[in-house]
């Protein structure tokens, strides 16, 4: 598997990442250099194993249906470039 | 959600077909509703979930996505699930897996929404779907699945800016998937007014539209009677059943004219607006829905034991479809009345209370007519009545032992509703009781016939004339006479033959 340069772009654009196009061909060769390390695994014999998405056999934890936090309208906002009335406040986003 | 193109096949009915310039189209119609979890606590935090609170003031750390932050799973919210799938008729998964839908929105801290894609806590099931006239259709459900709510954004308080409030961002929502088996908006209204009836008989989504708590997307194409389906567009986030009607007929036209005028239908995302009774293309939300799902790294798969399952599964309601059936089989109802009642639990209830040692017809009769009628006039919830089962059971004992006339029921009923009174109460206090003494009906009779000797003569060519005598004795008995004892001393008395 290898990513050409659109591809490249396409990714930076979902992560909303700005990559101008004189860096998209390092980016790429980068990209498929970490890809057929990866790739490596695809040699280890994974016949009869079931996937799984963690290493540790234990189960998920599971909470009670209780209100156990809230009023932290302060704290939440703190960080927000702006805010307004208790609202994060954000460049518009319709048309 | 992608759809499988897996449907029932069925002939379409001509009433269905929209009549085109060419021919005749046939739609094909799959919801998919997001129905919020009735739940005090959100989805992966402790964050209360109430409607109508100061923004941002039940966001959790976790739901705001502050670094370091990590989902615990609402033990609750996974029973409401199961809980759903199992009213659904549905299998239930006892593992299932927990990805990241990734999108970039001011609504979403997280810059992913918590869903499950590949592994849904429940498969396959099935919703009965009643339509006029008696018909019922069954309606395919592919999938239910756990996901994260996202926040609310206001486009309106700014003229350049968007508010927002993750009030709403984490709380639980069920995504119910249906099959595209549905082949016209009748036919929408009709499944989404089923899934928001078993939704509540479970208790598992209070199904309030207005507060956004169930809503729906829908999938509609058209194509020409016999023919492979067409390409669909989906209409977003519609909250009224009569919205997903207008939104239909609508958006189907939109895509016959399309095509008959040599266009082509673009696979998009529409909005409805009300406005207007239109739909529009809406900007994507992310360029060609590359979502990149990916199983959430935070979250083991879900796992629970048969069980668990069974034990939700004994504590499960009546349900709507088998309220029907019974209230049929136990009370001689017709399937519409039945379906009428069953549409809430509460109105069943009140039924099954009236009907009680009672006659199942009159009482059925009753509380269909006079009663809803009653409620929906002056906007009542059946909690907010202010007339009783009790009382509306007594109001039938009345009529039944012939101590009031049907006639003055009506009259009766209107002043329970007003004052909340007994009704034999009323019926005293304010002489309503039918008189069936004949010796005291005779009585009057005989003074509106002395009095009346021309009319009497006329009768004699004229026997129609007899109603307008009945008119008058039940005027001089302000109604309480029993009218068939009036029609048959009157026939008697003017020598007709009576109709009885």
């Amino acid at each position: 598997m290898s990513v050409d340069q659109n591809t490249v772009r396409h990714i930076a654009r979902l992560a909303r990442i700005a990559v101008r196009d004189d860096e998209l061909e390092a980016l790429a060769n980068e990209l498929n250099g970490i890809l057929s390390w990866v790739e490596q695994l695809g040699e280890v014999d994974t016949d009869g194993v079931e996937p799984m998405t963690g290493a540790v056999e234990m189960v998920m934890k599971w909470r009670e249906d209780k209100v156990t936090t809230g009023n932290l309208q302060k704290e939440v906002t703190a960080n927000a470039p702006g805010g307004d009335d208790g609202f994060f406040v954000v460049p518009k986003v319709v048309e | 959600m992608t759809m499988n193109v897996i449907m029932r096949d069925r002939e379409p009915r001509a009433e269905d077909l929209i009549k085109g310039e060419t021919g005749d189209w046939e739609i094909i119609l799959g919801l998919e509703v997001h129905a919020q979890v009735t739940s005090n606590a959100k989805l992966f935090s402790g964050a209360s979930t109430e409607f109508g609170a100061e923004p941002n003031t039940q966001v959790s750390l976790v739901d705001a996505a502050l670094p370091g932050m990590l989902p615990v799973i609402n033990a609750y919210c996974v029973e409401q699930a199961v809980r759903t799938g199992l009213g659904l008729q549905a299998k239930i998964n006892l593992r299932s897996v927990f990805d990241r839908k990734n999108y970039f929105y001011p609504d979403l801290p997280q810059g992913y929404q918590i869903s499950q894609f590949k592994h849904p806590i429940v498969g396959e099931g099935e919703v009965i779907i009643d339509l006029a006239g008696g018909r019922s259709e069954s309606v395919g459900i592919e999938r239910l699945h756990l996901e994260q709510d996202a926040g609310k954004s206001l486009h309106d308080q700014h003229p350049a800016m968007s508010y927002v409030d993750l009030n709403r961002s984490g709380v639980a929502l069920m995504e119910i998937v249906s099959r595209p088996d549905m082949r016209s908006s009748d036919e929408a209204r009709a499944y989404v007014t089923k899934l928001r009836t078993i939704l509540r008989y479970l208790g598992t989504c209070d199904g309030n539209m207005d507060e956004g708590s169930l809503r729906a997307d829908v999938n509609v194409s058209v194509r020409r009677v016999g023919e492979p389906l067409g390409t669909r567009c989906e209409i977003k986030n519609v909250n009224s059943i009569r919205f997903i009607g207008q939104a239909i007929e609508y958006e189907a036209r939109r895509q016959i004219e399309l095509i008959e005028e040599g266009g082509k239908v673009v696979q998009q995302t529409r909005l409805f607006d009300p406005k207007t009774g239109e739909t529009r293309s809406m900007r994507s939300k992310e360029e060609a829905h590359d979502y990149r799902y990916f199983p959430d790294p935070d979250l083991l798969p879900l796992e629970f034991t048969q069980e668990f399952v069974d034990h939700i599964k004994a504590t499960l309601p009546e349900l709507p479809d088998d309220k029907k059936a019974r209230l049929i089989a136990d009370y001689g109802l017709s399937p519409y009345d039945a379906t009428v009642l069953v549409g809430e639990s509460a109105r069943a209830d009140f039924f099954e209370a009236v009907a009680k040692g009672r006659d199942a017809k009159l009482a059925s009769n009753w509380v269909t007519g006079e009663f809803f009628g009653a409620l929906n006039r002056e906007g009542h919830s059946i909690e907010e009545s202010p007339v009783t089962a009790k009382q509306l059971g007594e109001l039938i004992d009345l009529i039944s032992d012939d101590t009031i006339s049907g006639r003055i029921a009506k009259q009766v009923f209107e002043s329970m509703y007003k004052t909340g009174r007994d009704p034999a109460k009323i019926v005293e206090e304010e002489g309503l009781r039918q008189v069936t003494d004949l010796s005291a009906i005779e009585a009057v009779i005989d003074e509106v016939l002395a009095a009346n000797p021309d009319k009497v003569e006329q009768t004699k060519v004229k026997p129609a004339l007899v109603a307008w005598f009945v008119g008058q004795v039940m005027k001089s008995t302000s109604g309480k006479a029993n009218p068939q004892v009036v029609n048959k001393i009157l026939a008697a008395k003017l020598g007709l033959s009576s109709d009885d």
